[in-house]
């Protein structure tokens, strides 16, 4: 079993998480492939809530099943799905099923996911969803009732430090601060010197802040990523690289420029650790992690 | 006002299925501003049903009234002499007018000719938008007067999501992101300071549905009276 995700901190320079996708539909053999493959070599894997608006299995749910097979998981959860009745319920139903960490998200709109004509519910926003988790630790919830057993939920927020214009997510980030977040995991950076300038920001004592970084698999993905995912880019140089790459070989120079990437984010103390999404290639987590030793 | 669109006619149509004298009712207020159920909209409308049920060989009888306000019972008497001689009013009021009129003719079949869209402005000739979701606890002094529970698609009301991108929404490119344009409204008032306060979650309580709303002066005549 691996240390507390929150000890991680205290005991480590540098902290690193991965990220697991539940499945759509009962089928979990994958998905246990990649707990047992990832849970020792992580610091925590966050477990996504619905994750692009998608219908899966709950992220509650994969979180047990993540300490089940000996792994210290993260759950992700939105407000786009729930109220903040089930919000609430769902963070106690975390802390008695032995989870202890919490990321909590905005979550992305109804209508880019495969249920759009669904309702979306944002009862609350991420700020106000880091305060009540700060409520129920206190015993306390949202309405001002005492509870019977309080819990004691490590809760974290994200922030996108490529978004333009940067100071309303400067500002809002500061309110997460203020709110409860004890760690922020960024959107995923490709330009060092910019998330460089982002960290002289960001830097606070009350606060670990890990950068996001998402495997790049083709310069096709990249030049995707910047053109359709809001918040993200990559540089030039790193687009030619992976085109650059000889044919079938894209795969190892993603995980190359990961690596390195790591490498100088850890070796330059330029922040508190990273967080890895190698969506759909979880199998190449620990190949980032040797190149990035 | 409110901004309406007339369904499209092979609905209405379906509507009006076995319906043989029908009184196409407008409203000279909002829907007629925004061009769905005035009384050119409704000339329009009658002229069509006529000239549809003509082609099927159809037995319809198609006449047509536009009111002041469909909202106002003062508006909705004067139909009173012609509504017995139908058999459906086809409205082309809002959602409220439409069930306004159900109401006070509440032995004759009543049929909405319109979707009501939302609360909103003329931005230009023909073109209207959103701009307000009757939240009843209007925050706009506090936002620049943007309304974030409406101009942003997930109503945040502590600054933007992640989607946010050069001042655009994730949801649809061409919407511009609300909390953007809360931040360059607030900065150019020189008011940054009121986005830094965390804003508590929203009192749904207060919108519970269907609500009503008393104006002070006539509670106090009512109470006056009991």
């Amino acid at each position: 079993m691996v240390a507390a995700f929150r000890q991680a901190f205290a005991e480590k320079d540098f902290v690193v998480t991965a990220e697991v996708g539940p499945p759509k539909g009962t089928d979990v053999s994958e998905l246990v492939e990649h707990i047992e493959l990832l849970k020792d070599k992580v610091d925590g894997l966050n477990v996504t809530d619905n994750q692009s608006s998608v219908m899966r299995i709950s992220s509650l749910a994969v979180c047990r099943m993540v300490l089940d097979h000996g792994g210290e998981p993260i759950l992700q959860l939105t407000c786009r799905d729930r109220n903040r009745l089930a919000l609430q319920s769902e963070l106690l139903s975390a802390w008695v099923l032995g989870v202890k960490n919490v990321l909590c998200l905005t979550g992305d709109y109804i209508s880019v996911g495969d249920h759009p004509q669904a309702k979306p519910v944002f009862d609350l926003d991420s700020v106000q969803l880091l305060q009540t988790v700060g409520l129920l630790n206190e015993g306390k919830d949202l309405a001002g009732n005492d509870m019977k057993g309080a819990t004691d939920l490590f809760a974290g927020a994200v922030v996108t430090p490529e978004a333009d214009p940067i100071e309303p997510q400067m500002i809002k980030f500061q309110k997460k601060i203020a709110a409860g977040a004890k760690f922020i995991q960024t959107q995923a950076i490709y330009d060092l010197d910019n998330f460089k300038r982002f960290m002289d920001r960001a830097r606070r004592d009350d606060v670990k802040i890990m950068a996001g970084i998402v495997l790049l698999v083709s310069a096709g993905m990249a030049r995707y990523m910047n053109k359709n995912v809001p918040g993200i880019f990559v540089p030039d140089e790193l687009v030619k690289e992976m085109a650059e790459a000889p044919k079938g070989k894209a795969l190892q120079a993603g995980i190359a420029i990961a690596g390195r990437m790591i490498r100088t984010l850890r070796d330059q103390k330029v922040c508190d650790g990273v967080h890895i999404m190698a969506i759909g290639k979880e199998g190449c987590v620990p190949d980032i992690l040797k190149a990035a030793e | 006002m409110i901004v309406a669109e007339r369904k499209p006619l092979e609905q209405i149509e379906a509507m009006l299925e076995g319906m043989e004298k029908i009184l196409v009712v407008g409203c000279g207020t909002c829907v007629a501003v925004c061009m769905a159920g005035g009384e050119k909209e409704v000339e329009l409308l009658a002229a069509q049903l006529r000239m549809k049920g003509k082609l099927a060989g159809k037995k319809r009888t198609v006449d047509e009234i536009t009111i002041t306000r469909q909202c106002d019972n003062e508006y909705l008497d004067a139909l009173a002499k012609y509504v017995d001689q139908y058999d459906a009013i086809l409205s082309t009021g809002c959602g409220a007018g439409v069930q306004f009129l159900a109401q006070r003719y509440d032995d004759k079949l009543v049929l909405p000719a319109l979707n009501t869209l939302f609360i909103g402005v003329a931005e230009e000739a023909g073109v209207w938008s959103q701009k307000c979701m009757a939240c009843s606890d209007c925050v706009l002094d506090q936002t620049g007067g943007i309304c974030p529970m409406t101009i942003c698609a997930k109503n945040l009301l502590n600054g933007p999501c992640g989607g946010t991108d050069h001042g655009k929404c994730e949801v649809d490119g061409e919407k511009d992101c609300a909390w953007t344009l809360i931040y360059r409204k607030l900065e150019k008032l020189g008011r940054l300071g009121d986005l830094e306060k965390i804003q508590p979650p929203k009192d749904y309580s207060v919108m519970t549905k269907p609500r009503k709303h008393t104006h002070q002066a006539f509670q106090q005549s009512q109470q006056e009276e009991e």
